[in-house]
């Protein structure tokens, strides 16, 4: 049961970034361009209900891509309306994301204390 | 000075009497190994930052050339130099210790030609001895141009690599002993050809590389087969090979006297993909080699031709194509 | 004599001559590197989950391991590497966010701690939290209007 779980992860998160580098085969999209189109894929996705489903079936292997990002933030976007009207739209989002963003800051500030940018080799 | 017509001027006492060279770790591990004036092993120089770095090795290339001219600081009348980053910084603050008249310039890649024709007219007006630098580092310019170093990224395989290093050339008006002469130039027009890809500046820069060829040759009544051999920039592999290309379209043929300082800096396992490129790319080329093998008379007519494009990541994320620049020299060994 | 090059053509003739990257090799390692990360993803969600935590909360902890994980290889300098040849594969899971937000901090303190590590930081990933947050409260409000 549990290879099966990590199997679907690897399967689905494996798709998703195949999508990403075929777009940037096909088109030469920059790295930016890319991630925020994988967002607004998943935001949109989730605004009908649908990532969730995606992540409910694939796990990690939707919720780790950046489209997993996305969905979360709509997710509790969407949820904090029902509770609070209007201004849970704005207040929703960011707080299902928080645990997320605040470790990426972080774990940013205090690794650039320690370490410095390497040069380059190849 | 007397012009053949607006764009190529010949000089009559401009030579070049010693160059100077400093090379960071991978280009000494390049084609060129062993060949440069002062390798580094680690591109940071001691330094606490690149741009630190960058600052110094152009301060040591300055200090070498001068003295392995066997001159001072106060015999040298002026110094025409530029890097690539923003404001020109790294050659302009390595002036502050340098008490001569300076002249910071920029058109990318293409500065040290751009740096030999005008130190080599103002020697023809009366200056004696003028510096002419140029330089880059890899991990000053990434970040400027590109993206943060630790940033992982998939290379495009048309991409080049900037190179690192300093080259530095001491010209005369009164040389002391037999020296290459800078006999004639042709000024570059700025070309574009609407390449969008910034990553393929090879591509970008052949065309202007082909006008301004072509220019020298028909303003000059000359052909292809009277030099012994043409050097281009950092064209790159890729760009080297349009070149030659569009040249041969257009009946001029240049194959077996080619030379591409880019293509040629690193070897294949290096994966620099197209070779190198950078402002430091044909000053360092440049002044090993070539002034080398124009000194040993294997080369007695060289054309050296400095590439250069003009985009900054503003005009790129504004949707503009890359104009691009080159510049010549015809170098005489007398 | 072959055709002349002009400036009409030229884009053309650029376009054929250019290597091209391999697109197989590219895909392989983007489906190969990105489907591993999603399944180390999976395998911190499964350890929160025996540990106890409920779902949506293990899998919200899971990515900020990932998150903290790929600050450390991008301080010692090997996530570069992996971006060098998975590219999308290293790029669109969490942790390319993460590598996002942190390649610029270590760039950039060099320029200080306000306007060079503070003000850099989001340099890159800066545009996925803007669109993140700008998209995700209109789509909420469209929810609430037209549906559920």
């Amino acid at each position: 049961m549990l290879t099966i779980t990590f199997l679907k992860a690897f399967l689905v998160g494996g798709a998703i970034c195949f999508a990403g580098q075929m777009i940037i085969n096909l088109t030469h999209l920059t790295n930016g361009k890319l991630l925020v189109l994988f967002l607004v894929a998943g935001a949109i996705l989730e605004g009908f209900g649908l990532y969730s489903k995606l992540i409910e079936f694939a796990g990690a292997g939707a919720s780790v891509p950046i489209s997993g990002f996305g969905c979360t933030l709509v997710k509790g976007a969407v949820e904090a309306t029902r509770e609070e009207g209007v201004l849970g739209a704005l207040t929703g989002g960011l707080s299902k994301c928080a645990l997320g963003i605040a470790t990426a800051i972080v774990s940013g500030y205090i690794i650039a204390l320690i370490f410095r940018p390497h040069t380059k080799k190849n | 000075m007397s012009y053949y017509k607006n764009r190529t001027l010949v000089f009559k006492n401009s030579y070049i009497a010693e160059g100077y060279t400093v090379a960071g770790p991978k280009e000494n591990d390049g084609r060129y190994k062993g060949c440069f004036d002062l390798s580094l092993s680690d591109d940071m120089f001691g330094e606490k930052t690149f741009e630190k770095a960058e600052r110094r090795m152009f301060e040591h290339a300055i200090n070498g050339a001068i003295a392995k001219a066997n001159l001072t600081i106060d015999h040298i009348d002026a110094v025409f130099g530029g890097d690539l980053l923003n404001q020109i910084v790294s050659c302009a603050f390595a002036m502050r210790n340098v008490h001569s008249g300076f002249f910071g310039l920029y058109n990318a890649c293409a500065t040290f030609v751009e740096s030999l024709i005008l130190g080599a007219g103002m020697l023809n007006n009366g200056l004696e001895n003028v510096l002419c630098v140029s330089g880059s580092h890899f991990s000053t310019a990434e970040r400027q141009y590109r993206y943060p170093l630790e940033l992982g990224v998939l290379r495009s395989p048309v991409t080049q690599w900037t190179a690192t290093g300093v080259g530095c050339s001491v010209l005369t008006s009164r040389p002391q002993s037999e020296c290459p002469k800078i006999l004639k130039a042709t000024v570059g027009r700025v070309v574009d050809y609407e390449i969008m890809d910034t990553n393929n500046m090879g591509a970008a820069m052949a065309p202007a590389a082909v006008d301004t060829f072509e220019t020298f040759l028909h303003d000059t009544k000359s052909k292809a087969s009277d030099y012994d051999i043409v050097i281009t920039g950092d064209l790159g592999k890729l760009g080297g090979d349009i070149f030659m290309d569009l040249l041969g379209r257009k009946g001029i043929d240049i194959s077996g006297r080619y030379l591409d300082c880019g293509a040629s800096l690193y070897f294949d396992s290096q994966q620099t993909y197209q070779g190198g490129s950078g402002a430091a790319c044909s000053a360092l080329v440049f002044n090993s080699e070539i002034l080398n093998n124009l000194n040993r008379g294997k080369y007695k007519k060289a054309v050296l031709i400095g590439t250069g494009a003009l985009m900054s990541p503003t005009t790129s994320f504004q949707g503009e194509s890359i104009p691009a620049i080159a510049h010549l020299v015809q170098i005489d060994r007398r | 004599m072959k055709e002349p090059i002009t400036k009409s053509n030229y884009k053309e003739y650029v376009f054929e001559v250019s290597p091209k990257s391999s697109h197989l090799k590219n895909l392989f390692w983007a489906f190969t590197v990105g489907g591993t990360i999603c399944a180390i993803g999976q395998g911190f969600i499964e350890l929160y989950k025996y540990l106890g935590v409920e779902a949506e909360l293990a899998s919200a902890l899971a990515s900020a391991t990932l998150v903290v994980i790929t600050a450390l290889l991008t301080g010692v300098g090997v996530y570069d590497k992996l971006g060098r040849f998975a590219g999308a594969g290293s790029t669109i899971p969490i942790t390319g966010f993460s590598n996002a937000v942190v390649s610029p901090a270590l760039e950039f303190r060099s320029e200080g701690y306000i306007y060079g590590l503070g003000a850099k930081m989001f340099l890159i990933a800066g545009p996925v939290i803007v669109n993140g947050v700008f998209f995700s409260v209109f789509i909420a409000l469209l929810v609430m209007l037209f549906g559920g």
